[in-house]
């Protein structure tokens, strides 16, 4: 197991290495630039930007400005925002918190309602609960997050007043009823959509645990429903979702743009696309190497959780 | 050169002494109490003042902003929104109202040539400032942080936003604590207004930072502005709370909020649900307005910005070097119908670069007239013979151009269909072009890369319509030049307007001057005006103080005098 874990890190190390470098040609090689902002401006000239450009070195040759980010990165400097001038992993930091919580929130409801709705619809299969499940599915999965969340807004916010139309918290308020009450919509909005994935995945894998032989020996031994279901086809069903956790494991952290913008919710993925938008190069790389690092985090705990759940499983 | 009577005119304006005003201080009252009527009242709409301000700084205004404020440091390249903060932390030496007059801050009173504040030949400047202005941790605020702030400025390692103007300033000596002289290069009337655009920052912090692109007060600013800074939560609001040392009137707010909320929709619905009080850049979105007026608890503004929408067509490109093809395609743009139903009937037609509610605006400019049977007329005249696609063409060269704009911006693009549709009619063609912000405006626009681009620009600097950089022959970025004329214009006679009128101190004189420019500019349509931008803005019931200021590129130049009824 051991040296399994570490040829495992040491492939991430070599993988994150070529996403850097990709990731870096290919945001560099787009055009515009973080200046693009100030071109139309009134008072900054084609001088005081060219002025700025060099003094930002965003005019030196890609491959030296990408060796000089990644001897920094190396470091552990991981560069500076061009837009406030903030450390990236400060900035990184600073959104964590509010992305963990609406994500972690979002997943947990997710899991329980998703792997409750996928089980019942396995074991009573084909019928109306089933056909519901499978429909509102479906409708979560077409339907865009942004129209869900929207609604939810019109409905919640502008017409029964019930919850707060958007953001983190009340300023200056900082309790915890206040956060769990601007917590609600866009967590249920997320969940909808996790949920629609978490029970499709849990339904295929318990039909498939359902039909072994093991389980019909369980009943021909006369062992109660419930108990067959929690104690032997539940724990081997439960086995894929560890893949599917570790896939969602980024994403905890990661954040998740649409709800981010529709909610005001300060996390992970609006600040992704704001620094894309306005070409905030060290953020989006600091960004881009932290997911990547969640991802290869996310799928080497899958692997080893796998193995240490099922003995069937050696890994190394 | 300044002329002999050496009157620096709009100095007059904010100085006038109401004892015994002269002949032109009595004009100058009538021109600006004249061009006061004929502007309209939404340009200068205010929610009224049915209550008196409070005597201590009571409540919070939270305003919501769809782009986030980044920049702290207001010497330092920024954004309208980064604007829109530091006027409530820092101070200039003078700002501008909304009737374009100068309005001491730091400074005692605004200097001219009546005061001998400025020299006759507008080259010696001499600064009285307030002795009772503080930083906000207390240290008083002198002469030497405004030396210490222009030398920034002109610090070659420092990443300033701009040196328009403040590198003509030499020779700067701190005369007393409260007073500056400097020398200028050369007479330049526009630095008035760059200066009340300029922020003072403090020297007793900075001066001891190694890195002047770096340091905490980069994040935690120190000013003299009504407000102090709180905090910030990046991606989420900043949190200002009242400077109750403030030198100036006001603050009546205790706390500030400026709220980031990216999406229009989303940012209309938190105003209409109450958690936003005030709805500042980029406003109610047009779709919304009619609802937004019935909003009980609510006040809406509709006023004009400085930004004028237009067609920028590469002067050098192909078929827009014949004046008459732009005369032509100006004649087929059918303005009502982009104005009308695109843009809900907000913003007002315009001729002119300058804003219709300037001190400098040119009220007799020929006026527009959708006329596809003259511009069919001008053009089979000027020999563009239509071909068997029915796209004209002259001596080889096709009527047939691009069109660039912004993408996702849902009314440039539909804005980009009626012109297509308009100039089909007389046949030309323009085919759409659009990317993304950061890519036009990269070199694709400050590179004339482009052969037309439908884009809103504020040509002011601040107050003044000193348009060297846009409309200077020697302003071509393309062509090495220093500026921003993009659409490289080149005319003898505009850059003689432009020299006088940025050497003129008399207000009258370069009323006069800047008049014929936009003349000049008009009749060469160097530029396919549209409209002038507005801007639809909402403040919650019982916020007083609300100004709209065509002078400033946003609405919360004021704060300070808000207050809750």
């Amino acid at each position: 197991m051991a040296r399994y874990v570490a040829n495992r890190l040491i492939q991430a190390i070599l993988l994150l290495v070529i996403v850097s470098a990709l990731g870096f040609a290919i945001l560099h090689l787009a055009p515009g630039g973080p200046l693009a902002q100030f071109a139309v401006s009134s008072q900054m000239s084609q001088e005081d930007l060219a002025r700025v450009t060099r003094q930002l070195g965003l005019d030196r040759p890609l491959p030296i400005q990408y060796l000089d980010w990644f001897g920094r990165m190396l470091r552990g400097d991981w560069g500076r925002s061009y837009r406030d001038g903030e450390g990236v992993l400060t900035i990184i930091g600073s959104h964590l918190g509010a992305t963990f919580e609406l994500m972690a929130t979002a997943t947990v409801i997710a899991v329980l309602l998703g792997c409750w709705i996928g089980v019942l619809g396995a074991v009573r299969r084909y019928s109306l609960f089933d056909s519901l499940a499978t429909i509102g599915a479906m409708i979560a999965l077409s339907i865009p997050t942004f129209w869900f969340g929207l609604v939810t807004i019109y409905i919640f916010s502008v017409h029964l007043g019930w919850l707060p139309s958007g953001d983190r918290q009340t300023i200056g308020d900082g309790s915890v009823l206040d956060l769990l009450h601007h917590l609600i919509a866009p967590a249920m909005v997320l969940a909808l959509v996790e949920t629609a994935i978490w029970g499709r995945f849990m339904r295929s894998s318990m039909l498939e645990v359902v039909n072994q032989d093991y389980i019909r020996t369980a009943r021909a031994k006369g062992l109660p429903e419930w108990r067959i279901l929690t104690t032997h086809a539940l724990r081997n069903a439960l086995l894929p979702m560890i893949t599917v956790a570790g896939l969602q494991f980024p994403t905890l952290l990661g954040g998740a743009l649409v709800t981010e913008t529709v909610f005001t919710w300060p996390g992970m993925g609006r600040l992704f696309l704001d620094s894309i938008g306005y070409r905030d190069y060290p953020v989006v790389m600091g960004i881009l190497m932290f997911s990547a690092t969640m991802v290869l985090i996310g799928s080497l705990l899958a692997d080893i959780l796998y193995a240490v759940v099922d003995p069937r499983i050696r890994v190394g | 050169m300044a002329d002999e009577t050496g009157r620096f005119g709009v100095g007059a304006l904010g100085h006038l002494t109401p004892g015994n005003p002269n002949r032109r201080q009595f004009m100058l009252l009538g021109a600006s109490a004249g061009a006061a009527l004929t502007v309209p009242a939404s340009a200068f709409a205010q929610s009224e003042g049915q209550a008196n301000p409070p005597d201590k700084p009571r409540g919070q205004v939270i305003a919501a902003l769809s782009q986030e404020p980044t920049v702290f440091h207001p010497l330092m390249p920024g954004i309208e929104v980064d604007q829109g903060v530091w006027w409530q932390i820092f101070s200039p030496l003078w700002f501008v109202d909304p009737a374009g007059h100068f309005v001491p801050d730091l400074a005692r009173e605004i200097p001219t040539i009546d005061n001998g504040g400025i020299s006759a030949d507008g080259l010696t400047w001499k600064i009285k400032l307030r002795s009772d202005a503080k930083w906000h941790d207390g240290t008083a605020f002198t002469a030497e942080d405004v030396k210490f702030s222009l030398d920034l400025i002109n610090n070659p390692d420092f990443r300033v936003l701009s040196r328009v103007g403040h590198r003509l300033v030499k020779d700067i000596k701190v005369v007393a604590p409260d007073e500056i002289h400097w020398r200028m290069e050369s007479p330049y009337s526009p630095y008035m207004s760059i200066l009340s655009l300029t922020c003072m920052v403090p020297k007793h912090i900075l001066e001891k930072v190694s890195d002047p692109n770096n340091s905490p007060f980069h994040n935690a600013p120190v000013g003299t502005g009504p407000f102090r800074w709180g905090e910030r939560v990046p991606g989420d609001h900043i949190l200002l709370n009242a400077h109750t040392g403030y030198h100036g009137k006001g603050p009546y707010l205790e706390r500030v909020v400026f709220k980031y909320i990216p999406d229009l929709t989303v940012l209309y619905t938190q105003f209409r649900t109450g958690q936003v009080d005030y709805t500042g850049i980029q406003g109610i979105l047009p779709n919304f307005v009619q609802e937004a007026k019935t909003l009980r608890g609510h006040k809406i503004f509709v006023s004009s910005t400085a930004s004028v929408e237009h067609i920028a067509p590469n002067l050098e490109f192909g078929p827009f070097v014949d004046r008459t093809v732009r005369e032509a395609l100006y004649h087929a743009i059918n303005k009502k119908a982009i104005i009308d139903a695109l843009n809900y009937g907000l913003p007002k037609q315009t001729e002119s670069f300058v804003p219709q509610q300037a001190w400098s605006f040119q009220p007799d400019l020929p006026q527009h007239s959708y006329d596809p049977a003259k511009a069919n007329a001008l053009l089979d005249a000027a020999g563009w013979v239509r071909g068997a696609s029915g796209i004209r063409e002259k001596g080889g060269v096709k009527l047939e151009f691009t069109n660039s704009t912004t993408s996702g911006n849902a009314v440039r693009e539909q804005t980009q269909q009626l012109l297509i549709q308009d100039w089909r009619a007389i046949g030309a063609a323009m085919r759409v072009n659009d990317m993304p912000a950061a890519v036009i405006w990269g070199d694709f626009w400050q590179q004339s890369k482009f052969n037309s681009v439908l884009v809103g620009v504020n040509f002011m600097l601040g107050s003044d319509p000193d348009v060297t950089p846009r409309f200077g022959s020697g302003a071509t970025p393309a062509k090495g030049g220093r500026g921003y004329n993009t659409y490289q214009y080149q005319n003898p006679e505009a850059d003689r307007l432009l020299a006088e009128g940025a050497r003129q101190f008399d207000l009258a004189q370069r009323k006069v001057i800047y008049g014929d420019l936009q003349k000049l500019i008009r009749n060469d349509l160097a530029i396919l005006p549209l409209f002038q931008s507005s801007i639809t803005e909402g403040v919650k019931e019982g916020l007083q103080g609300f100004r709209p200021n065509i002078n400033t590129s946003s609405n919360c130049w004021n704060m300070r005098e808000w207050y809750w009824a």
